[in-house]
């Protein structure tokens, strides 16, 4: 599974890596190409209303999205680290106001919220702002399980060990709890991945995205606006849609396989 | 339930609610510095091709009307206040129209279509989470588990566009778009509510078919860990029918997780199904977020966010209360 799911990765960011070799991305701006074509040789996925070459969108696109999952994740999963570990590990009131704050927050619609903030920086937003107001939310699902499992892990013998042995809080998190947690924190830096990128397409297809750069959320957005489904144009759609759902697939099966690495227990489940 | 509990809880939701107001009034008077009265009258008189003399005296004039005269704490003030009424003023893009009355036209179509879709997408995801993972089910129903996966993965309002296109736009069984065909005169009669009914069944089935992934793959793993539980071999043992170990043993003890999981998903399935309405420009709150957006009408966008964000939390919190009526283990007093 682990596998599959690499492989499907892997895949997308060679899309990436290798397009710009065989395509010319220069078509991936408007009035590049003849608009409304249907895929053909020349075209293998199509071109849009404002005559972009989708293969070209893609190979622009796809790249862009991964790097607003990459970053918002990153950001997230950094936080997710620092305050679940503070969190569980120290316990007494810090740990009370972390979980009491967290807890809140995640009853609230994040995707709502994110409009909210899009919406007033809507002119400014290009791929790196998108990515940070993604990450604003993206560190909370990581803060909570990561601290639930640290709790966990404290009262383990090793941990009680080394404290006998005389480590200080530290080295007892670095040298102890962080290499154990090492499968558990990569399946969740997966999961906050896909949550950004969910996020990040969502946002775009309500139109609150970088406008001059074509990730996929927002390939979807241009879709939408002109109507490209009721016009009988499914390439325009369907293409970035595949490259979402194969993007999405693959890091839950990444996400899944670690989760088998970590606990065994689990190992049937999935 | 103690009353403790309670009052925690409650006092809990208000500070949602809070916080998300002052969010609302703060985020946009932090940024740009810019100055809607100002621009809405420069636009106007650009427009007219007015002489622009007597700007400044007007727009005095509406900041007085508006209280933004005021100090900003007072302004605060009577914002919160206005929030907490319910009163959320009035659309910048259609001008005489309140956001109150926009939103609670809409919502009535949003919680019809949730609701439904929601809990159809629960019942059967959570049924066919249980038999993939119940070792004497039929093998096909085993092998659900990676289909079923993929529909989880992949956002609804993305299955929305190709149910659309094959139901909808090739075999034509559906209408495309709205919540009830145009012309028709919106009163209670058999006829408009079947009317209705055939409009929402595209945008029900891509939540249903998102929902259903989603369920039946928490269901899967829970199954798992019940499947194998001393309980169940001792059913076997004891000869019970096998569909008599399933519903009765395993699908109602793996169940409780998952009515927990409902709760705290609620936030993220709304969230995701306000994109469904826009792609099927149905007539719900999703679609009153987007023409706001799309119109910069930020009064309707913050209305519209704050009343998510209430609505969510009134919810979680009734589901919280609710729980330990389920689930007798789950307590909200402490024990220990």
């Amino acid at each position: 599974m682990l596998a599959a799911g690499i492989c499907m990765i892997l895949l997308v960011v060679l899309f990436g890596a290798l397009g710009p070799i065989f395509v010319d991305t220069d078509k991936a701006q408007p009035l590049a190409t003849t608009p409304r074509q249907e895929p053909s040789w020349e075209h293998p996925f199509g071109t849009d209303d404002a005559g972009r070459d989708l293969l070209a969108v893609m190979i622009v696109g796809v790249p862009l999205t991964m790097r607003i999952g990459l970053l918002a994740g990153t950001v997230g999963m950094s936080l997710g680290v620092f305050l679940g570990f503070t969190s569980g590990y120290m316990g007494g009131k810090i740990d009370t106001a972390i979980r009491g704050t967290v807890d809140t927050l995640l009853t609230v619609p994040g995707l709502v919220v994110l409009v909210s903030i899009a919406s007033t920086i809507r002119e400014e937003i290009s791929v790196n702002i998108m990515a940070l107001v993604v990450a604003s939310l993206a560190w909370m699902w990581p803060t909570r399980t990561i601290r639930s499992q640290v709790l966990t892990m404290r009262e383990r013998a090793y941990v009680q060990m080394a404290k006998l042995n005389g480590m200080n809080n530290r080295e007892i998190i670095w040298k102890e709890l962080f290499p154990n947690l090492l499968p558990y924190l990569a399946a969740n830096f997966t999961n906050a991945v896909n949550w950004a990128i969910l996020s990040s397409v969502g946002l775009e297809a309500l139109g609150l995205g970088p406008q001059n750069d074509p990730t996929l959320g927002m390939t979807i957005y241009w879709a939408i606006t002109f109507s490209a489904l009721i016009r009988g144009m499914w390439w325009w759609w369907a293409i970035p849609i595949f490259f979402i759902a194969l993007i999405f697939v693959g890091l839950l099966l990444i996400a899944a396989g670690l989760d088998e690495l970590a606990n065994p227990k689990q190992r049937k489940a999935v | 339930m103690s009353w403790n509990y309670t009052v925690k809880r409650v006092a809990l939701f208000l500070i949602v609610v809070w916080a998300a107001a002052s969010v609302n009034f703060f985020v946009p008077r932090l940024g740009t510095g810019r100055d809607p009265i100002r621009e809405k009258l420069g636009q106007l008189a650009a427009s007219g091709g007015l002489r622009q003399d007597g700007i400044e005296a007007m727009v005095k004039a509406y900041q007085v009307k508006f209280g933004l005269d005021k100090p900003l704490y007072v302004q605060y003030l009577n914002f919160l206040g206005d929030t907490f009424t319910l009163d959320l003023g009035y659309s910048l893009a259609n001008y005489p129209a309140r956001v109150g009355q926009m939103i609670g036209n809409a919502i009535p179509w949003t919680i019809g279509l949730m609701l439904v879709s929601v809990l159809i997408g629960f019942a059967l995801g959570t049924l066919m989470g249980a038999l993939s993972a119940w070792p004497s089910a039929p093998r096909f129903v085993r092998n659900m588990a990676v289909p079923l996966m993929t529909l989880s993965a992949i956002p609804p309002y993305l299955l929305g566009l190709i149910v659309l296109y094959i139901l909808g736009l090739k075999l034509e069984l559906f209408p495309l778009s709205g919540g009830y065909s145009p012309g028709r005169l919106a009163i209670a009669s058999v006829d408009f509510y079947l009317d209705v009914l055939h409009h929402s069944v595209l945008p029900a089935l891509a939540i249903v078919m998102q929902q259903v992934g989603f369920w039946a793959l928490g269901m899967r793993g829970m199954m798992v860990t019940t499947s194998g539980e001393d309980y169940i071999t001792l059913a076997e043992a004891n000869g019970l029918r096998n569909r008599t170990i399933f519903f009765r043993f395993g699908l109602r003890n793996a169940m409780l997780p998952q009515l927990t999981a409902l709760g705290l998903s609620l936030a993220n399935v709304v969230a995701g199904q306000v994109i469904v309405e826009v792609i099927f420009a149905y007539p719900g709150i999703g679609t009153v977020l987007f023409q706001a957006i799309q119109a910069s009408d930020y009064t309707v966008i913050n209305g519209v966010v704050l009343i998510l964000i209430m609505s969510i939390g009134l919810v979680t919190m009734l589901m919280d209360f609710f729980y330990p009526l389920l689930d007798p283990r789950i307590s909200h007093t402490r024990q220990n």
